[in-house]
């Protein structure tokens, strides 16, 4: 067992953990984060993107031991007070259909604005390429980034 | 909004925001996966590594004996009670249906067949003990092509042979029509097999509470696995409640009744505590129920003026190792699909099902009829290129005429309306098509290593599953009505209740439009409950796209109910005549004298008060209706896709896509666009990047994202839609839009890439045209003296 602390949507937790266990079932299933789904285990689908220390990252791609000692923001802590930009541009544009890939397709498009704030719909979606959805053909996905993009969400 | 004043906005036909998306765009969802009960255990299941072997031993010592392993069990610890997983579609009456255990007791018939599960304190756990059961296995020769697993040599998946049955239909004189045919084609198409990939892996819970069980399941049929768990387990079905809660996603792949939802079940009841299973993507990849993969011999008989005379199919089909749910039924839905739009004085069809050492194949998206859509649409594009005719052109020649419907197809279908006219005109309009035709021609003339192409699609579908009768004569063991119920809360707020399961589809939204219309009340005051056997009793489920046509109608059913009781108890509260209570936008007033009346919530109130009811009536303003179709609806559309084929290194791109559909009336424009918008997309993957693959000892080399490649963002194009429309023949005036982007999508790609590369002698390519298949055929072409 390790013991790592992490900060998870600003609560800091300090927790021993086997040094196998992936940082996304230490989010689900120690600190109650299920706001954050899992869909393969290839990080291949981006369903557990969230970021750390303001990165976004494929949470079942890391352990929960590299986590110790950073910052997670979740799909539950990116709001504050009102929903951000890209959960209502999401929501606005019909971005989502059964909404499994919804978290981590926001998560990545949060830190696709922050390093390029303006991206036209190719960067869009090459910049979404790690995010896998089944429901959407994608179509409004990008028109959602594009209306948050509009809106000023850089972060 | 005030409903008793001013008529209000009519909600059906608006794009509402979806009240499903606050719990998802935040993270506050209630996937199975999510779900923590006190003292819950986890499941993992050992799965064969084998296609086809005999299991000589299962031992199971060293996993029980590590620290944290509750249990393990071996298929023989439940040959008792485990059953044989359900086949509700015997085609045929000698068709044959192996036994399914859900966990293999002798041999093993598929890569990742369940053999033995343990249970652990939590998933790790598990997943070591998983690795430490030594299983035995007598290797068997794997059997992995449909196409000589009926040759009398080949090795057998079954006892009882690889042949699971024989489906034949025919109409019309096919001899008359073939004979002295001036144009008669022939082309044996591949439809790849596929892995649906809902975005949700399987999870499910399951508890016993002395002997009445709950099952949570991310499933997309709650009520019918309720009865076939009860049939499969012995569990008396009052004694089970299922429930699904969010799913994510479906597409068919959980429209079925799993081994480890009935596993889940016998573990609880063993060992008295919850468990939980979810599976991993690579094993999902595995073991969810692939779809498609069929071989399609097509024939046609045409007039030298293009004029269809007969159409003649044969399929093989792969079953895949057991029947599951509605594997055999699946092409089945095809059979009728064959002729499509066209009319033709006669059409025969064979399917053989064929049992190969592979996972089962079931129900994905579209479901029999994207398979033959595909090669109608393939050979009618073949027939256009031999009398050089457009495709169009020559679709238009065949195509039932808008002015001919009602119209029964050659395949005994009644198509109540359409009007192929008018989606192909504004089609051709978006799509810009004469001039796209020049371009090509022009670009053809100058030797453009990238050729331009133009694929048609004019498809049509039957949805709206389905008749319970024409279910009947068919062999389903189930009917195809729908169940909604209505319940007026005393605060004039109301509760829909749906049999009908969404797991994407929106129908919270969706049925909130219609209610709020039927009776009159804010859309923000309904709430659609869905999904748990304990809050909706009766239902049938959601695939087929059947939701709206069948669950729809339903609704407005029960509507009409709580109206007429609503009209009964204000008639008495007025001392009026109940005829001359009328009910308009929302209050029930006196016809000629509307200032006398009364809001539908100040009946609900009165009716919960129950103080001044006319004699005999119950206190309540509730109703139920179960609505079964008389009829299935076709909705039908015309797309068009333009791609470009890079003649050097073979890859294609999507230049332009605009989908024209008519799916009747349309309850909400923006849930109908992301339908239509995925659906296209799950269509072009299989035209371009997706495929099952076995290797030649029966290992499956697609099991993740990595391999088995569903599109990104990147990968796909944008696209143009829009919709005609014609009537329908229900009250809501719908059709179902559930699966038409990927029934139509798939031919209209493929069409694009071989009118792109015709001139260079390729008439066909088969699916995924992944860059490699297309420069491979063009090389070939090219050393067979093609045209460069």
């Amino acid at each position: 067992m390790a013991n790592i602390s992490v900060t998870v949507d600003g609560v800091t937790y300090t927790d021993d953990v086997e040094p196998r266990l992936l940082l996304v079932h230490y989010l689900r299933e120690r600190v109650g984060k299920t706001g954050t789904p899992v869909g393969c285990d290839t990080s291949n689908c981006g369903a557990c993107t969230v970021h750390m220390n303001g990165v976004s990252v494929k949470s079942c791609s890391v352990l929960a031991v590299q986590a110790d000692g950073a910052e997670i923001t979740t799909i539950e802590g990116i709001s504050n007070g009102q929903w951000h930009p890209l959960q209502q541009a999401f929501h606005a544009e019909h971005a989502l259909q059964c909404g499994y890939c919804t978290p981590g397709m926001i998560m990545a498009a949060a830190d696709l604005l922050r390093t390029n704030p303006h991206p036209n719909d190719q960067e869009i979606r090459e910049g979404l390429e790690g995010n896998l959805c089944r429901c959407t053909g994608y179509e409004n996905i990008v028109r959602a980034v594009r209306r948050a993009a509009e809106s000023g969400a850089t972060s | 909004m005030t409903t008793d004043t001013q008529a209000p906005q009519a909600q059906v036909g608006q794009a509402r925001l979806r009240k499903e998306d606050a719990r998802l765009v935040t993270g506050q969802t209630n996937w199975t996966d999510n779900i923590v009960l006190p003292g819950m255990l986890h499941m993992a299941f050992v799965r064969s590594p084998m296609a086809h072997a005999r299991i000589t031993s299962v031992d199971l010592s060293a996993a029980r004996a590590m620290p944290g392993v509750i249990a393990a069990f071996s298929g023989a610890d439940f040959a008792e009670e485990q059953g044989s997983l359900p086949c509700a579609w015997p085609v045929t009456e000698d068709i044959v249906i192996p036994a399914h255990p859900p966990m293999a007791t002798e041999e093993v018939r598929y890569v990742g067949e369940a053999v033995a599960v343990v249970v652990a304190r939590d998933r790790y756990t598990a997943a070591d003990a998983v690795a430490v059961v030594d299983v035995g296995y007598e290797p068997l020769p794997p059997v992995l092509d449909i196409r000589t697993a009926l040759d009398e040599d080949s090795p057998k998946v079954h006892a009882e042979g690889n042949k699971s049955f024989v489906w034949p239909f025919a109409q019309g004189d096919l001899d008359a029509a073939f004979r002295d045919a001036p144009v008669v084609i022939e082309r044996t198409y591949r439809q790849q097999r596929l892995i649906p990939s809902a975005m949700e892996p399987r999870a499910v819970v399951a508890t016993d509470e002395g002997g009445e069980f709950t099952i949570w399941s991310a499933t997309q049929i709650p009520h019918v696995l309720r009865v076939m768990l009860a049939l499969v387990t012995g569990i008396p079905e009052q004694n089970i409640r299922v429930i699904a809660p969010d799913v994510g996603g479906g597409f068919g792949s959980k429209l079925q009744v799993t081994a480890e939802e009935v596993l889940s079940l016998l573990v609880t009841r063993k060992l008295g505590r919850p468990v939980k299973w979810t599976e991993s993507r690579s094993e999902g990849n595995l073991t969810v129920h692939h779809g498609r993969d069929q071989w399609q011999r097509i024939r046609i008989a045409a007039d030298s003026d293009g004029r269809l005379r007969g159409l003649d199919v044969d399929l093989l089909a792969d079953m895949g190792a057991y029947l599951m749910l509605v594997t055999p039924g699946v092409p089945l839905l095809g059979a009728f699909m064959f002729p499509a739009i066209y009319k033709m004085d006669a059409y025969s069809f064979k399917c053989t099902g064929v049992f190969t050492t592979k996972m089962p194949t079931d129900a994905y998206r579209g479901a029999g009829r994207p398979e033959a859509t595909y090669a109608i649409e393939r050979i009618m594009d073949e027939l256009a290129a031999e009398l050089g005719m457009d495709p169009l052109e020559v679709r238009e020649r065949n195509w039932i005429k808008h002015d001919e419907f009602p119209y029964t197809t050659i395949a005994t279908l009644q198509y109540d309306s359409g009007n192929y006219e008018a989606a192909t005109a504004r089609a051709k309009e978006l799509f810009g098509y004469d001039a796209l035709r020049q371009e090509q021609a022009e670009r053809n003339l100058d030797n453009d290593p990238v050729r331009l192409g133009l694929g048609v699609s004019t498809y049509t579908e039957m949805c709206g599953l389905a008749p319970s009768r024409v279910l009947g004569s068919l062999a389903y063991a189930a009917g195809g009505w729908e169940h909604a119920s209505i319940r007026m809360l005393p605060t004039g707020k109301v509760e829909v209740v749906t049999g009908s399961s969404a797991h994407g589809q929106g129908h919270e939204t969706a049925w909130s439009q219609i209610v709020s219309d039927q009776l009159g009340v804010p859309f923000e005051d309904i709430r659609v409950l869905h999904g748990d056997t304990q809050v909706a009793p009766k239902g049938m489920d959601t695939y087929g796209s059947r939701s709206l046509t069948v669950g729809g109608m339903a609704l407005v059913g029960a509507c009409d109910k709580v109206i007429a009781k609503a009209k009964r108890i204000t008639a008495h509260m007025l001392e009026a005549s109940e005829n001359d209570i009328e009910f308009v936008h929302g209050r029930f007033q006196v016809r000629g004298d509307p200032e006398k009346g009364h809001s539908i919530q100040e009946v609900a109130l009165a009716t919960f008060a129950a103080h001044n009811l006319p004699d005999g009536v119950e206190p309540n303003l509730d109703s139920e209706a179960t609505y079964d179709p008389d009829n299935f609806s076709f909705p039908h559309g015309t797309h068009l896709c333009a791609v470009e084929v890079d003649t050097e290194t073979g890859m294609v791109t999507i230049r332009s896509y605009v989908a024209v559909d008519d799916i009747g009336k349309v309850i909400n424009p923006l849930i109908v666009e992301g339908q239509v918008h995925g659906g296209l997309a799950q269509g072009i993957a299989q035209a371009l990047y997706e495929e099952a693959v076995y290797d030649e000892d029966g290992n499956l080399t697609t099991t993740t994202l990595a391999d088995y490649l569903v599109p990104s963002a990147a990968d796909l194009p944008s696209y143009v839609t829009d919709r005609t429309e014609s009537p329908a023949a229900n009250r809501l005036g719908v059709k179902g839009v559930g699966e038409a982007g990927t029934i139509a999508s798939t031919p209209a790609v493929v069409n694009a890439i071989i009118d792109a590369l015709r001139p260079l002698g390729i008439a066909d390519i088969t699916m995924p045209c992944t860059p490699e298949r297309v420069w491979r055929a063009i090389q070939n072409a090219q050393g067979n003296g093609g045209a460069a």
